[in-house]
């Protein structure tokens, strides 16, 4: 069961209307190292990973949802007051033509998210370091986005959600020492 | 006109202090769930969620119900399906 919270994580300002910015976005809506991937990764993998790390992948993938929500809005403000010929210009032609200004999960250069982003291998260990090569690939895509934009405001945020990847790898790495520490004791496994 | 403008920025205002709340709250939760026999970790969690509780109260006094199915009581007008969303403030 989950609860909806009407707020943001963290608070979205955006300083202008930037379409070309919102396209570049998307990556981190819909693309493989996306928060949507992240999300869906993590709550499908906890239902067979050991007890100690249940909780873990139950809290952060959570969080992606929120952090999928904040890219989002990002997306949201930045087209909104756009017209039909900026969305054009900032390369959404193909995107208003299928979509109109609703957001859809695909990534930067338009293609549609897919399952085949993710994986679960019923492995504690394959699984966790593909969680942790999620949280490294995302760290990476949001500093490419920092690098692209000259919004202070956006920026503030998408180092939000940078420093939030670091986190989550932190975790996952610790996560990843508990379960060998595990297997260590155990006589066989 | 200006009034719905100040309840905006008040609103953000009060968000602003929930969301700096949950920052602590949500990092002390990912590290229990890795450190699960912390005691002090456990105390400044348990403290602080009590405090997140008033805080709640207070926001939702003023700007309405922040959840839904029966966390929060609703209430006419400004109830749960009134906006602003958060992708709206």
């Amino acid at each position: 069961m989950w609860i909806y919270e009407k707020k943001l994580q963290y608070p979205v300002r955006v300083s202008q209307c930037n379409p070309r910015l919102a396209k570049y976005l998307i990556e981190q809506y819909g693309g493989a190292d996306g928060e949507l991937a992240a999300a869906l990764r993590y709550l499908n993998q906890r239902y067979t990973l050991p007890d100690k790390v249940k909780g873990l992948l139950t809290d952060i993938g959570t969080e992606e949802l929120a952090h999928l929500e904040m890219i989002a809005t990002m997306v949201y403000k930045l087209t909104k007051d756009a017209t039909p010929q900026q969305l054009e210009e900032a390369g959404l032609g193909a995107h208003y033509a299928n979509h109109d200004k609703a957001l859809f999960y695909h990534n930067a250069a338009g293609v549609p998210w897919t399952a085949t982003y993710i994986q679960a291998k019923g492995d504690p260990i394959a699984d966790l370091y593909e969680d942790i090569a999620a949280e490294e690939k995302a760290r990476a895509t949001y500093q490419w986005l920092i690098d692209m934009s000259d919004d202070p405001d956006l920026n503030d945020s998408l180092k939000f959600l940078r420093e939030r990847e670091v986190v989550h790898s932190q975790r996952f790495r610790e996560a990843v020492e508990i379960l060998k520490d595990c297997q260590g004791k155990k006589k066989y496994f | 006109m200006l009034m719905k403008h100040d309840r905006r920025v008040a609103q953000a205002e009060c968000l602003r202090e929930l969301q700096e709340l949950d920052f602590v709250l949500l990092e002390l939760n990912l590290y229990m769930d890795t450190h699960p026999y912390d005691k002090q970790a456990l105390e400044q969690f348990n403290c602080l969620s009590k405090t997140r509780r008033k805080l709640v109260r207070r926001y939702e006094k003023c700007f309405g119900p922040l959840y839904n199915f029966g966390l929060s009581k609703n209430r006419i007008p400004d109830g749960w399906s009134k906006g602003p969303w958060p992708w709206e403030i």
